[in-house]
């Protein structure tokens, strides 16, 4: 055991004992963040005391590991965070970040503007959604994935066959759920509509839209999450740059399972502020009655 | 407008409606004409059809047979001169309550469509609460919000679906002191279902009471009492009596 897996199984111990009695608000926080202290804390012993790499049970023969360096399994959250350096003072994971980047932000800002907007009409009209419904159902489970030989083939490797293939991860989230939410709307709120006149642009003004509106924030949150999901995979495949592509780089170049983690670290850092930046759309006063709890 | 002119006159109307591929019979031939002006309760057991005639009568759903005639005319579809109030909130829960009082008001002149929602908004004792949302207010003040906004266009009739339903009892009498209130002020025709025998009685000029499924009309009882009314009034305990044995409930 280091010195380093001890003060942090100890400072998230003690984070906990502190948090436990506080209040909500300060718990939501200080507890989380113990816990997360104590599990890299254990992370870290468990990375001192066992060398994965070359550990057996007794009655085996010990694996080969001369003339070579000894080598885990798992690299160490030290590891890591001295990886994680390296591909900051290397310049390495902007670049990669911000190809990934880029194409979500693309992909997802042309799936925006398509599936709203015909998914707010095939909600509204019982004909289109008859007709479109059941073609959306039937393209929906297909992975995003799956297109990547295609998307290639239309493409080529590069930025293009990205971004489309984040516009197909995203496209099928919200135009169901924009769809939904229209066809959700509930019947006194249509009677209101209809009883004090209201058609045309006034009534997708003041009705439609804003009736619909929390549920297409919670659709444009699901398909933002699956569109950071879909790009990593898709870099891994078949792009020659981004964070996926970092990772599977890491791999084949030396085994560099240290720069792989850090890049994983770094994926699931930028996948927390995606979240949190997409659920500021849920504080607008025009849209807070769809979620609360009634 | 003459006061005992005609303003809503049911003939014949029935509706059935379909269950489980059955045609299941909810109003048989209810006959009915209301004044001009009339506060008029169609009391009844849950399940009676009450809602459905109110519904017809709005014309958010058509008769099986018969028709209604509103001033004269056949009701087709609904208008901004009848206004119906919910019991589940017909109000917009994504507008403040400002932009709810203004939706039937939109076609208006800036400075008019201020100043009659201003006024409506104080009617009602909303004032100050223009620019809160529906989620931020307690039942009855969501439902002054929907009186309000019915109220603003001036309709000629509101129809009123149990609009105390949902509220506690005392916010219930609160409301229906109010609405008499603002009743003898506008004077629009109300047509009010409910199925409690008290706010009827404290409420209408005449109650019309409707039997179980399929509904038909079991009586009706004139109330030429002036507002406000103490339920412990003596006049009114035959009526009472009279209500329930029309209802079957001997309590």
């Amino acid at each position: 055991m280091s010195p380093l897996s001890l003060l942090l199984c100890l400072a998230g111990l003690l984070g906990l004992a502190l948090g436990y009695g506080r209040e909500q608000r300060l718990r939501a926080v200080a507890m989380p963040l113990a816990l997360t202290l104590l599990l890299l804390g254990l992370w870290q012993g468990l990375c001192d005391l066992i060398d994965f790499g070359s550990w057996h049970w007794p009655w085996q023969a010990e694996p080969e590991t001369a003339g070579r360096p000894p080598r885990r399994s798992l690299p160490s959250p030290r590891e890591t965070v001295a990886a994680l350096g390296e591909l900051i003072a290397n310049g390495r994971i902007w670049g990669d970040t911000v190809a990934s980047l880029f194409r979500v932000t693309w992909g997802y800002l042309l799936a925006t503007f398509v599936a709203i907007p015909l998914g707010l009409f095939a909600g509204w009209s019982t004909r289109t959604f008859e007709a479109l419904n059941p073609l959306i159902q039937g393209l929906r489970p297909i992975s995003p994935i799956a297109w990547i030989p295609i998307a290639i083939l239309w493409f080529g490797i590069g930025d293009r066959a990205g971004i489309f293939l984040i516009f197909l991860a995203s496209f099928f989230p919200i135009a169901v759920g924009s769809m939904a939410a229209v066809r959700s709307i509930s019947t006194v709120h249509q009677r209101s509509a209809l009883n004090f006149g209201l058609s045309g642009a006034d009534l997708f003004r003041r009705v439609v839209l804003p009736a619909a509106l929390p549920q297409i924030i919670t659709s444009l949150r699901i398909a933002l999450g699956v569109a950071w999901l879909v790009i990593v995979a898709a870099e891994m495949v078949g792009m020659d740059s981004g964070l996926g592509y970092l990772i599977n780089d890491a791999r084949n170049a030396g085994s560099r399972y240290d720069l792989v983690v850090a890049t994983m670290g770094v994926i699931g850092a930028i996948g927390i502020l995606l979240d949190f930046l997409i659920r500021q759309l849920e504080h607008f006063d025009e849209v807070r009655w769809g979620y609360s709890k009634r | 407008m003459n006061a005992s002119a005609t303003k809503l006159r049911f003939e014949g109307v029935a509706k059935e409606f379909l269950r489980r591929g059955k045609p299941l019979p909810v109003l048989t031939a209810v006959d009915l004409e209301v004044k001009s002006g009339e506060f008029v309760c169609l009391l009844g057991p849950s399940g009676c059809g009450k809602s459905t005639l109110l519904n017809v009568a709005g014309g958010f759903e058509r008769p099986s047979a018969g028709r209604v005639l509103i001033d004269g005319e056949p009701v087709e579809r609904p208008s901004p001169k009848r206004i119906f109030v919910f019991q589940e909130y017909g109000i917009f829960p994504w507008a403040s309550v400002w932009d709810n009082v203004c939706l039937g008001l939109r076609h208006l002149p800036a400075a008019e469509l201020a100043s009659r929602a201003q006024a409506t908004i104080d009617l009602v004792g909303l004032k100050g609460f223009e620019r809160s949302y529906p989620m931020e207010l307690s039942g009855g003040m969501k439902q002054r919000v929907e009186v309000a906004r019915a109220l603003a266009v001036e309709p000629d009739v509101l129809f009123m679906d149990e609009p105390f339903g949902a509220l506690d009892s005392l916010t219930r009498l609160t409301m229906r002191s109010e609405l008499i209130r603002l009743w003898q002020q506008k004077r629009p025709t109300v047509l009010f279902v409910t199925h409690d025998v008290e706010e009827s009685l404290q409420l209408a000029e005449r109650i019309v009471v409707l039997s179980p499924r399929p509904g038909r009309i079991a009586g009706i009882l004139e109330l030429p009492f002036e507002h406000p009314r103490d339920p412990s009034d003596p006049r009114l305990a035959p009526l009472r009596r009279q209500l329930f044995a029309w209802l079957g409930v001997h309590p």
